[in-house]
């Protein structure tokens, strides 16, 4: 008997890798998602300055710590999925639920204030990364990324891309309410 | 044979030894990049084919051209600057991307299915092999008995004792 079992070590070995391969193939898996590292973390020590000619302040690290949630969003005008994830900002702004932050990712000011204008400003304050080197220190690789902080100003989700509805409603908006109470 | 035939072979072998003496990979490090020191510069370069750019996910950022790629190769350069050991380095990196923007994974336990994985197979394979021929070789037989000789002759129809 434990002969025989020795044979169906190939047929067992087999399904192991084939059952890896069919979840690499899985259509819901995205292989270019990166694995946070900075979950429950603290926000990273920064401070950016305003975009010039907007009317809100910049953004620095003192202004996640002041014991409200807040989201925090890298965008670029130059970025085509941002603007499809914008209309959302507006309403999750509008909703007065949670503050809105801006990071402005590698990006001309003038285009940003223009891109701001054109289709509204959800931000309550936008900070200027022209070198992107606060993204790196968000572990941001492109834009757009959004970042949910708590209270403590202590980093909770990180969503790499563009915010879909879905994302919205199943994961920002519960992980903001959790945080609030 | 014309000369040009006799050619031939060390052209071929000219070009085999420039091919493998090339880089594996054209750098993207532009000029304003580059440190003055040139201890500092090499240990960036090395650095740099270790890092993972993470926009375009399979490149390094030495050879990538990204805008992201060469603000990490400036920000290596500027902590190599700073003093920081090559380990120290990557670490500031893995810190903020995690080990992911490694290409060569790290040999941590969560690490040693990658590492020693495929050895293991092998040596798994190869005991299978061995185990397999030894038992072929102690059970096969020196010879036919007697009394299998006899069945033999007699289902080819021949009787040994006959003649």
């Amino acid at each position: 008997m434990p002969r025989r079992a020795l044979y169906l070590l190939p047929l067992l070995l087999f399904a192991v890798i084939a059952g890896y391969f069919l979840w690499g193939l899985a259509s819901d898996r995205n292989p270019n998602l990166v694995p946070s590292a900075l979950i429950d973390k603290p926000a990273p020590a920064f401070d950016l300055p305003p975009l010039e000619g907007l009317d809100r302040p910049g953004l620095a690290t003192a202004d996640l710590q002041n014991g409200e949630v807040a989201l925090v969003n890298f965008f670029a005008s130059w970025c085509l999925p941002c603007r499809a994830e914008h209309p959302l900002l507006m309403d999750l702004a509008e909703s007065g639920g949670v503050r809105v932050l801006g990071i402005a990712y590698r990006d001309k000011p003038e285009d940003a204030r223009r891109w701001l204008g054109q289709y509204g400003n959800p931000y309550e304050r936008v900070g200027v990364d022209d070198r992107g080197r606060t993204s790196i220190d968000f572990g941001v690789s492109g834009v757009p990324e959004t970042f949910v902080i708590d209270r403590g100003g202590r980093i909770r989700y990180q969503h790499i891309g563009p915010l879909m509805a879905s994302d919205i409603e199943d994961k920002i908006v519960p992980l903001i309410e959790s945080l609030s109470e | 044979m014309s000369p040009r035939r006799g050619l031939r072979p060390s052209l071929a072998i000219l070009a085999l030894v420039l091919g493998l003496l090339a880089p594996a990979g054209a750098s993207a490090v532009l000029p304003d990049e580059v440190l003055d020191d040139p201890v500092l510069e090499g240990r960036a370069r090395d650095l740099s084919q270790l890092i993972r750019c993470l926009v375009c996910q399979n490149e390094s950022i030495d050879t990538s051209n990204a805008d992201l790629a060469r603000e990490l190769r400036i920000l290596v350069r500027e902590r190599l600057t700073a003093g920081d050991s090559d380990q120290e380095v990557l670490d500031f990196l893995v810190a903020r991307y995690g080990d992911f923007v490694l290409l060569r994974p790290r040999m941590t336990p969560g690490n040693y299915l990658l590492w020693f994985g495929p050895a293991a197979l092998l040596l798994a394979g190869l005991a299978g092999v061995v185990l397999y021929f030894r038992r072929r070789r102690s059970s096969a037989v020196d010879g036919l008995s007697a009394e299998e000789e006899a069945r033999v002759a007699r289902l080819i129809g021949q009787d040994p004792d006959a003649e």
